[in-house]
């Protein structure tokens, strides 16, 4: 490219979209190689559709209790067979996954932007700014995750809300420190030097030219944990300081047929087995999503 | 080394304050007022505000705080609303369970482990290989207390295999404790009828934890192994003629191990955290359970107490890991200087 293309804007647009273009088909193409990566994209697109589509595919309303039909094995009227209260499982678990998604969606959503500005402030400025975000974080990091989210949904009280606040706070400072060691790593480029000599504020320098380059590995790292925000949204539900009942979610259905284990296994068992499914497609997605914007993955 | 770990030492002191500084936070955020928990439903007003003397909730925040760091500089967790005893006893006999299921969960997760980490990559893409990736990804995204009702269901109550949730068969007396492990204990007083009784208690959910430490460490053993195989010192090693089960132990596995020391010393806070869940299914009376119900019951210095040494135990197997890694890899304290 030539100096004077550089100026032309037109042609500037052009050259960007051709790369991003070619980005996206290589992203593709490495989608396609990978087998693992497709089924696990198929079962979040799957689970999506059902929590999307929830209204349609239950045959029951799921909260409607039917004493007289309690604890009836799985058949052709109940698909899972009905809980204690004469509710019809299936469509609990169908409308589960609502509650799941939404959870696992809002804490991505508050803990990963948290992290980013905490961990690109701390990295950009560095000093006393950096010694003190980091202290904190680290703080947080030296309770191990679970704790620190049931912890804080027991002091916050039980409830869905709350369960999602507790986990975030419990997700943020690993992306704190991934973002940090991004910035760090940018920090010094002579790209930032030449926008910064051109006059550009502190402000735009981190929205505009650092936390672009941080968030392919933040993307990453979210996509490994979802399994595990899912996973321990699950646990807090089962140990009764998620979700409370009337509301089908996932784990606190397990919990809540656990005295029926023994002569009406279904009860426990079938949602449980909605959370295996549905983390291992997080986990097989997430585990394609870092290959994928791997460089060194790309080279080939 | 040693200014590396005279370092460490000063991190963990501040993270320590840290720790107590942000349990303090959590018992400060609870909406309900827990007094009314402790004197019930019906107590008369001035009962509850005698209590609210007694535990010194009537003071401002900062001298609360000041009372609370206080205590604990001096060891004092305070009371268990729910049990009635010092919360530091209660940890005291509570914790043992759960480092005798941790471990032995690690203990399982590394036999089984390292041992599925190298095969699957001296056999890479082979069916062994396919097992170790299914039985990881199966290990990361089973919710544990699923497994533990579904092993519970298969092994107790269908096939009796095993016995019933909790640490010890009814009939049997606990031997002397001394170190508070059944296992070590029983082999102490030469009970062999315990030891045994509490081995398979254990069993059950020393494997569903152990599921969930062997998958990082099948997975960080395979690519780490990969990594080793491929390096020139490995084919001169086989060069010179050495058997390749000495190249694949001697030459590939010690630096294999080196990044698998950081995953296991994660593990063991998994392990922690998963005891929670783990033994509420088993009815294990470790400190998991203890948690958990403080948690339920908003037992605040229970809690404080319990999330503390979670914390602090986290905090010092970390530094462990550190330090054996450290130790492994001398780069590491070199840039220190």
């Amino acid at each position: 490219m030539n100096i004077t293309n550089a100026l032309d804007k037109g042609e500037a647009r052009r050259q960007r979209w051709k790369a991003r273009s070619r980005y996206w088909k290589d992203s593709l193409t490495l989608w396609r190689r990978n087998r693992l990566m497709e089924v696990g994209t198929g079962i979040i697109v799957f689970f999506l559709l059902v929590a999307a589509f929830a209204p349609l595919l239950a045959t029951h309303d799921p909260y409607e209790q039917i004493l007289s039909d309690r604890l009836q094995q799985p058949s052709m009227q109940h698909y899972f067979g009905t809980d204690s209260l004469g509710r019809d499982i299936f469509s609990r678990v169908v409308f589960g996954s609502r509650v799941t998604l939404t959870i696992a969606f809002l804490v991505a959503a508050i803990s990963t932007p948290l992290g980013l500005v905490i961990g690109v402030l701390a990295g950009y400025f560095g000093k006393a700014i950096d010694e003190i975000l980091m202290r904190f974080s680290d703080i947080f990091l030296a309770f191990p995750k679970l704790i620190l989210a049931i912890a804080f949904a027991a002091a916050l009280g039980p409830g869905v809300e709350n369960a999602i606040v507790a986990i975030s706070i419990a997700n943020w400072p690993s992306y704190a420190r991934l973002a940090r060691a991004e910035t760090l790593s940018v920090r010094n480029n002579d790209y930032i030097q030449v926008i910064r000599s051109m006059g550009a504020s502190n402000l735009r320098i981190m929205v505009g030219h650092i936390t672009p380059m941080c968030m392919s590995s933040i993307i990453v790292r979210l996509s490994l944990d979802m399994g595990t925000i899912i996973l321990t949204a699950a646990g807090l539900g089962f140990l009764g300081l998620g979700a409370q009942p009337p509301v089908p979610e996932w784990g606190l259905m397990v919990s809540d047929g656990r005295q029926f284990l023994v002569d009406q296994w279904w009860v426990s068992t079938l949602p449980g087995f909605a959370i295996l499914i549905v983390v291992m497609g997080f986990n097989l997605m997430g585990d394609g999503i870092r290959d994928i914007l791997d460089p060194h993955q790309r080279q080939s | 080394m040693a200014r590396y770990i005279l370092r460490r030492l000063v991190t963990l002191i501040v993270t320590l304050i840290g720790i107590m500084v942000v349990t303090f936070f959590i018992s400060l955020v609870v909406p309900l007022d827990p007094l009314a928990s402790i004197a019930g439903p019906q107590a008369p007003q001035e009962t509850v505000d005698r209590l609210r003397i007694l535990y010194g909730f009537d003071q401002p925040i900062y001298v609360q705080f000041g009372r609370y760091m206080n205590r604990l500089l001096h060891g004092d967790l305070g009371t268990s609303f729910q049990t009635g005893r010092p919360v530091i006893e209660d940890i005291l006999q509570y914790f043992p369970a759960t480092i005798e299921l941790a471990t032995l969960a690690l203990i399982i997760s590394i036999i089984v482990g390292i041992p599925l980490g190298v095969l699957s990559a001296v056999y890479r893409n082979s069916p062994i290989d396919h097992f170790s990736r299914v039985l990881s990804l199966i290990g990361v995204s089973m919710p544990v207390f699923w497994l533990g009702l579904v092993l519970l269901l298969i092994f107790y109550f269908k096939l009796g295999w095993f016995p019933e949730p909790g640490r010890l068969d009814i009939m049997l007396i606990e031997p002397q404790r001394v170190t508070g492990l059944l296992l070590i204990d029983s082999i102490l007083a030469l009970d062999w009828e315990v030891f045994w009784d509490a081995l398979k208690h254990l069993a059950l959910p020393a494997t569903v934890l152990g599921l969930y430490g062997l998958a990082g460490i099948a997975r960080i053993v395979r690519s780490s192994m990969l990594d080793v195989l491929s390096q020139e010192y490995i084919k001169t090693a086989r060069i010179k003629g050495l058997s390749e089960f000495l190249v694949l132990t001697r030459h590939a596995l010690r630096n294999a191990l080196v990044p698998a020391v950081t995953v296991i010393g994660l593990t063991y806070g998994g392990l922690l955290e998963g005891s929670v869940l783990t033994e509420t299914i088993f009815a294990w009376p470790g400190l998991g359970r203890y948690l958990a119900t403080a948690f339920l019951t908003l037992d605040l210095n229970a809690v404080v107490g319990g999330t503390m040494l979670v914390a602090l135990t986290f905090s010092l197997a970390n530094l462990a890991v550190d330090l054996t890694y450290a130790l492994l890899n001398p780069k590491i304290t070199l840039a220190e200087q």
